[in-house]
């Protein structure tokens, strides 16, 4: 690319037409990291069940930064606010105060107060500068034999002015959220009424376990992964397994609901029996009508009490989904898929590539059996997974798409319009136009 | 000491084997390295290491193995590409339950997809339990534990 050109060039109106520059501009993606993952959003860190002792921390991103979840002891009350209990979760960036130093390298572990290697600065676990080595110099004696103090710190320097960078916390049912900004509304109303309900369906007054990682390098724009958890479009027909056993199809009884902003979604859906309904498997090479597993215990779905809950649209009925897939913008993804459940960080690097990495988890009162099925069914997820290797697979296709045209062209989604309502069924495109409809107005192009 | 020795090169067989059905695409081939009851495990050393039970891929007999074996080469959508394994010599253990031999060996994999540079894709060590059978060596546990700390997108052939 030459020289920098005005970034307010998205031609259309609307945005059912995304721009290949909004995937490959470096330096678009720069402003991405300021304006959205540095500003005022909520980005997801980790869950409290990782960190259970005080002491225990592990290392998360918010953006490119790396960032510090520790717990910390509880403090009476908090400088923010004094009438609120705090949870005693931190976060803090991992850069020391002194000469810039990422000082913390082990990804996870227990310590009692966080240490610079190279010169010694000492955090407390919230991340306040406890003291720094020769901070008022080394008594000596000078030429003529009188003590005297040699280097030290200026006089007014004040420990409490360089601590680590201390981002604001939000706990939510076990899962940390943090922001650099202050702007950022309280979590609650950012993540706003419409989709509130869906998470506190999973998470709300239950201890979690914490089953284990995967982690993945995809190749591709971060927003893309995002865009493939709001596209019902694509899982019954990429997807042979979600097809052929009616995991999730266009013959299903579905809804799309998002935030009032557009930025946060829900997928929402409830599986059928799978097998032919000519409307939406003739023609589709992924279907596999004569498909049947030899051990069908990797698909031994049992449904589970809290699946069922009131129906937030509809007082007074019930709801009983399959399947809930949540999109927490910007970087985190939430999925129930039948018995398998798991958080998806986005972890962007540059604007050709991101880390994906999957935090698997069950619940404190699963039986054994709960919990051997939530593990096979992990074999459907993951990088290797039945139905979602492939979707790192098409988002690196995408971005070479994108890179080999470059200026000039640009994604289509207009599968159910041009507008970004919620709808009652799934053939639709319209998360990813509303997700859009809110980048434009952040980004301002 | 002979029969020792003769044990490793029974095991070095058997992986030389292995790595070659799954190199030259015979994954027909792969559950048959297995006792129809046996498990395969590719789990990265970040959960093995801390006792977390989740793995990558997670089978337990010939069936799912055969579900898997469907899976990659009729289901998951995925962009072309080659593996070479390069296993180290096995390195016996001990004795495992039910007469069984404990033994593992280093492994690298590298990938090489069509137009590109052959890469490191996955490098670990195989721990296994393995049974003597009339048909010769046969895996009743093989745990792959890998070091590499980032999935290149994708894993869709077992390793």
């Amino acid at each position: 690319m030459n020289a920098p050109e005005s970034l307010s060039r998205w031609a259309g109106a609307g945005s059912s037409r995304v721009p290949f520059w909004a995937y490959t501009d470096t330096q678009l993606y720069q402003q991405e990291l300021q304006k959205i993952f540095y500003g005022p959003h909520w980005s997801y860190v980790g869950l409290e069940v990782e960190i259970p002792k005080v002491g225990d921390y592990r290392l998360s991103q918010v953006g490119e930064r790396q960032v510090i979840m520790v717990r910390d002891r509880v403090a009476r009350k908090l400088e923010s606010d004094p009438n609120s209990a705090d949870h005693g979760i931190r976060v803090v960036e991992n850069r020391c105060a002194h000469r810039g130093v990422r000082f913390c390298q082990q990804p996870h572990g227990n310590v009692r107060s966080f240490v610079c290697p190279y010169h010694q600065w000492t955090y407390k676990l919230d991340g306040t500068l406890a003291g720094l080595p020769f901070k008022d110099g080394v008594p000596a004696t000078d030429a003529e034999g009188h003590a005297c103090v040699h280097g030290g710190m200026p006089a007014d320097f004040d420990t409490k002015q360089h601590g680590l960078t201390k981002l604001r916390v939000a706990v939510l049912h076990g899962l940390v959220f943090a922001t650099f900004s202050a702007e950022a509304e309280p979590l609650e109303e950012y993540l706003g009424p419409a989709v509130l309900p869906w998470l506190e369906r999973i998470f709300a007054g239950r201890k979690l376990t914490l089953l284990g990682y995967n982690r993945q390098r995809i190749p591709g724009n971060w927003k893309l992964m995002m865009e493939n958890i709001k596209d019902p479009y694509h899982p019954g027909l990429l997807h042979t397994w979600f097809v052929t056993f009616g995991l999730w199809r266009a013959d299903q009884k579905s809804r799309m609901v998002m935030d009032a902003q557009g930025r946060h979604a829900v997928m929402i859906s409830r599986r059928n029996d799978g097998g032919e309904n000519k409307a939406v498997t003739q023609g589709v090479t992924s279907f596999k009508a004569g498909m049947a597993l030899n051990d069908d215990r990797l698909l031994d779905v049992v449904p589970e009490p809290w699946w069922k809950v009131p129906d937030p649209s509809n007082p007074g009925t019930e709801i009983m989904p399959s399947v809930t897939m949540l999109t927490l913008f910007p970087s985190l993804i939430i999925q129930q898929q039948v018995n398998s459940l798991s958080t998806r960080h986005i972890q962007p690097r540059g604007e050709g590539s991101f880390d994906f990495v999957w935090t698997h988890f069950g619940f404190a009162d699963d039986g054994e059996e709960m919990t051997r099925r939530r593990l096979r069914q992990a074999n459907l997820f993951g990088p290797a997974g039945f139905v979602s290797a492939d979707d790192g697979e098409v988002i690196q296709f995408s971005q070479d798409g994108f890179r080999q045209w470059g200026e000039g062209g640009e994604t289509l989604c207009e599968l159910g319009g041009t507008d970004t309502q919620g709808t009652e069924h799934m053939v639709t495109e319209t998360l990813i136009r509303s997700m859009y409809a809110y980048w434009r107005k952040v980004m301002g192009v | 000491m002979n029969e020792r020795l003769l044990l490793r090169l029974e095991i070095d067989e058997l992986n030389a084997g292995y790595a070659a059905a799954l190199d030259e695409r015979r994954f027909d081939d792969w559950p048959g390295f297995f006792l129809p009851e046996g498990l395969y495990k590719l789990q990265a050393r970040e959960n093995f290491d801390r006792g977390l039970p989740l793995a990558l891929i997670a089978l337990e007999g010939q069936g799912m193995m055969k579900d898997r074996v469907y899976g990659i080469t009729q289901t998951i959508y995925h962009g072309p590409y080659y593996t070479r394994h390069v296993v180290g010599p096995a390195q016996v253990l001990g004795e495992g339950s039910e007469g069984r031999v404990r033994a593992q060996a280093h492994y690298a994999v590298f990938r090489t997809r069509p137009g590109d540079a052959s890469e490191v894709y996955n490098v670990g060590r195989y721990i296994d339990e393995i049974e003597c059978t009339p048909a010769g060596l046969k895996l009743a546990s093989r745990l792959c534990v890998y070091d590499s700390e980032m999935v290149l997108n994708s894993l869709i052939y077992p390793i």
